[in-house]
């Protein structure tokens, strides 16, 4: 179904609105966002973006993480004042200094993570701050009356009168939505609302969303799963880095398109780039360092096959949510796997916490530096240490001579700027940081090293030396897996890559000349494969 | 606008600063009300004098307070500080007055090390709540903080405890080389703790598992296995601090023996600078803070106010000295001494 009229770009005379490909439907916008900037610190979020949410339409709203969607998201519902730019409501300009003015102008929000009390009833919770008064008292019979009117409006069969508590998290999910469309709703923000849902769940939200889109209100759809936005949106808006890359009709864009928009740079200039490294012989030795038998976790990771050999760099691609940091959890033991099996050299091992895969000399460095990886308030030497102190135990610890050879070794080796063994790691900066974070591993000497992420947001200068470093560890024969979701990044370093696509495992391959664009049509490919056997 | 950093202010940014200019402040006042406040006199071969009091009234406090530090540094907290005293004096107090040498020293050693093994295993109910089970370390100490007191009437079926033992009195009132047992005790214990803390590796791992608990178990540390410790240790310092309580009146009262010596204990640790969010910890400023609690206690009726206008007094001097330690109030107060505007937040800098 679609409700839009690709008309010829009848544009306005506003300069800024050269939208490539983006058709206008009759109607004006009901909420137009116009040459928006943010910033934090001095550090632009968001650069000059545009976004229109035109009545009865599912508007994607798309990008990686950091891209600004939430920025975004946050400014139309007053939780982040803008530093330039226009919204307007309806035609009408509006500054919304809180979430309650966004609210008021008809702006609702659902948020990820389901902010709605379980001990309540769903009446209660859809009626929260506005239950019917009568003589004083809540009016409970009309509450749920009024509940169930909004109910019935989507569609949904859910008894007003039982408990939150008592449904599975899809139902108060949706409960959560109908709060939102039960006031006087134009616009709906769902952010990441089918992350924790499964199939058949995902397909009864999606009914609901269609029932609202029918009834005129305009739906911003935030998810990083690709399908489900070519399955639901009307229309996208892609972010990158705080910037606008574009806006577009969805049926107009195709899979790879969009990985690109999303990735950046043309499918040319990606072709052009050269890889830095000559695929190595991967010495195939006859025991892989970790070897994985479909290893797999309910809900995260579909079972997986691995085999990591000393000094190879195994690159694992593929987009955010698409379990690539799940398959790195999964081999360290951070998660525990319940399907599968894991061989460290010839033995058998099973993996209850980190400190077991620490014993079997394998190291894993966290995506998320700060909430996993760095103890803020210790010295940079305490931050390094940290793992062989743990492995030796709290009764023997590192003999000072030992500890300041250490920590001046890889300050050095490293270039750690401060080279200060007693600055605190809060006051150094990303790279910086995660430089320290790789000494603690190293320092360890593991023979297998997982890297998750592990130039994100650092500076260039950092980052180049940090894909030195693995280069040259791996050439003295750790096996390394790196991830990476720059691609160009895990192309150049990697001797074998992984694909990874909706928590599994599509391809893997020796990295012989294979182009980013030769990755992009990997990920892409196997969604259209999946549509035309679904079709 | 630029500040001069003068000397004062980085002196003043030091955590333990303010806590010891209070605890010397109040020192002064009492010298000014009674100024032979500061005295020490010799009499039998043991020390006496206003300070060594405040010293000794001050050592269970100290005690709980040792064990609190490191419970807090890793994010915890122990309300049961004060039933498990409670409990340990009662134990104690119950086996010597049902042995046959009454009064006895094997009897007494014999009572004080059961005691502190009924106390390592409660150490050990806490940190199973906490550290296996998950449960938040309010709730499930205020479970032993409420029982506590009950099993305690139970071990002495409801009544006071009354022994005759001199060895286990000596623990609250005895004297060995001219200071009270209960100083010594009490400073051993701290010290023992400073040295296993700073020259082990425990202290940085405690540290460590309070700043960031999923980095450190990432990081291969044990953080379910050191807070569970940190639990018996906290128990078996209140243990002590019982058996210290029961020893100085000869008497196990289950209702009233270390009762409110938890939020004592906690307000020292925090007096001393350790933050109640975890993380880095000084037993130095617990001394500090234990010491400045009890010098308050002293001092109320010592300049004529009458004792029982001590909790309101406490109240104050905990929230001006936690104020002067928080960098945010110190700089709130510079600005607008300075007669510039309050600081102006952008709203949600994420």
């Amino acid at each position: 179904m679609t409700q839009m009229d690709v008309q010829p770009t009848a544009e306005q005379d506003e300069p800024a609105r050269g939208l490539p490909g983006a058709g206008e439907p009759g109607v004006p916008p009901i909420v137009e966002m116009h040459d928006i900037h943010i910033a934090f610190g001095g550090v632009p979020a968001l650069s000059g973006v545009h976004l229109r949410l035109f009545p009865g339409e599912v508007h994607a709203l798309i990008g990686e993480n950091g891209a600004g969607k939430s920025t975004m998201i946050k400014a139309l519902t007053g939780v982040y004042s803008i530093d330039a730019g226009t919204i307007e409501v309806a035609g009408a300009e509006q500054t919304f200094s809180s979430p309650a003015a966004s609210q008021a102008a008809g702006i609702s929000t659902v948020y990820q993570e389901i902010n709605l009390c379980t001990n309540l009833t769903v009446a209660e919770n859809m009626m929260l701050g506005r239950e019917p008064r009568r003589f004083g008292g809540i009016n409970g019979r009309a509450m749920n009356h009024g509940a169930r009117k909004t109910l019935d409006r989507l569609g949904l069969q859910i008894d007003p009168a039982s408990q939150l508590g008592e449904h599975p998290i899809a139902v108060q999910q949706l409960v959560a939505i109908a709060r939102a469309v039960d006031v006087d709703c134009k616009v709906l923000i769902l952010d990441e609302p089918t992350s924790s849902l499964d199939a058949d769940e995902v397909a009864k939200l999606f009914e609901v969303v269609r029932t609202l889109r029918e009834q005129g209100v305009a739906i911003v759809f935030v998810s990083h799963f690709l399908d489900q936005i070519f399955e639901i949106s009307d229309r996208m808006t892609v972010l990158r880095n705080g910037v606008l890359v574009g806006e577009r009709i969805t049926r107009d864009v195709t899979e790879l398109e969009l990985v690109q928009m999303m990735i950046g740079r043309d499918l040319e200039a990606l072709e052009r780039i050269d890889r830095e490294v000559a695929a190595s012989d991967a010495k195939e030795s006859a025991t892989p360092v970790l070897k994985a038998v479909h290893l797999g976790r309910k809900g995260s990771l579909e079972a997986v096959d691995l085999d990591v050999f000393e000094g190879e760099v195994i690159g694992v691609a593929g987009l955010l949510g698409s379990g690539r940091t799940e398959l790195a959890r999964l081999l360290f033991g951070a998660d525990t796997a319940d399907t599968g099996e894991l061989h460290v050299r010839t033995k058998k091992h099973r993996f209850r916490s980190p400190r077991h895969a620490i014993d079997s000399k394998i190291a894993f460095s966290s995506e998320n530096r700060r909430a996993e990886g760095v103890i803020e308030d210790l010295t940079v030497a305490d931050n390094m240490l940290l793992a062989l102190q743990a492995t030796r135990g709290w009764l023997r610890p590192i003999p000072p001579a030992t500890r300041n050879r250490l920590v001046t070794q890889y300050l050095e080796a490293l270039d750690i700027r401060p080279a200060n063994p007693n600055a605190v790691m809060r006051t150094l900066s990303g790279g910086n940081q995660q430089k320290v974070l790789l000494a603690r591993w190293l320092i360890t000497e593991p023979e297998l090293l997982i890297l998750d992420e592990p130039t994100r947001g650092i500076d260039i200068g950092a980052k180049t030396a940090i894909q030195a470093l693995v280069a040259e560890l791996a050439r003295k024969g750790l096996a390394v897996v790196f991830i990476s979701a720059e691609l160009e990044e895990v192309l150049r370093l990697s001797d074998r890559l992984v694909v990874m696509r909706d928590r599994r495992k599509i391809e893997e391959r020796p990295n012989h000349d294979v182009s980013v664009s030769d990755v992009l049509e990997i990920i892409a490919g196997e969604a259209r494969q999946e549509e035309t056997t679904d079709a | 606008m630029p500040e001069t950093t003068s000397r004062w202010s980085t002196l003043a940014s030091k955590p333990l600063v303010w806590p010891v200019l209070a605890l010397v402040a109040l020192l002064v006042v009492n010298l000014v009300a009674t100024p032979s406040f500061l005295s020490l006199r010799m009499q039998d071969g043991h020390l006496y004098g206003n300070l060594i009091d405040i010293l000794r009234n001050g050592a269970p406090v100290l005690l709980v307070a040792v064990g609190m530090t490191l419970v807090i540094a890793t994010r915890g907290i122990d309300l049961s500080v004060g039933a498990v005293a409670a409990i340990a004096g009662a134990v104690a107090c119950v086996y010597i007055a049902g042995a046959e040498g009454q009064g006895s020293a094997p009897t007494a050693i014999v009572a004080c090390s059961l005691a502190l093994g009924v106390c390592v295993l409660l150490g050990l109910w806490n940190g199973f709540l906490v550290s296996v089970l998950g449960i938040q370390p309010i709730i499930a100490t205020l479970v032993l903080m409420t029982a506590g007191r009950g099993l305690a009437m139970l071990v002495t079926d409801g009544q006071i405890t009354t022994v005759n033992n001199d060895t286990f009195a000596g623990l609250g009132v005895g004297f060995v080389a001219t200071l009270p047992v209960a100083i010594l005790v009490a400073l051993a214990v701290f010290a023992l703790t400073g040295l296993v803390t700073r020259r082990t590796a425990l202290g940085m791992l405690i540290e460590s598992v309070g700043i960031n608990p999923e980095a450190s178990r990432l990081a291969g540390v044990r953080a379910r296995t050191i807070s569970w410790t940190v639990y018996v240790f906290a128990a078996v310092c209140a243990g002590l601090a019982g058996l210290m309580i029961a020893g100085n009146t000869s008497a196990a009262d289950a209702n009233n023996a270390g009762l409110w010596i938890e939020l004592d204990a906690i307000l020292a640790v925090v007096i001393g600078g350790t933050s109640l969010a975890g993380g880095r910890f000084s037993l130095t400023g617990t001394l500090v803070g234990a010491m400045l609690i009890q010098t308050l206690a002293t001092t109320i009726p010592n300049i004529g106010i009458p004792a029982q206008s001590n909790y309101l007094f406490k109240a104050v001097v905990v929230i001006v000295v936690c104020l002067v330690q928080s960098p945010k109030a110190r700089a709130a107060f510079r600005v607008r001494r300075a007669g510039g505007s309050p600081l102006t937040a952008k709203a949600g800098t994420a």
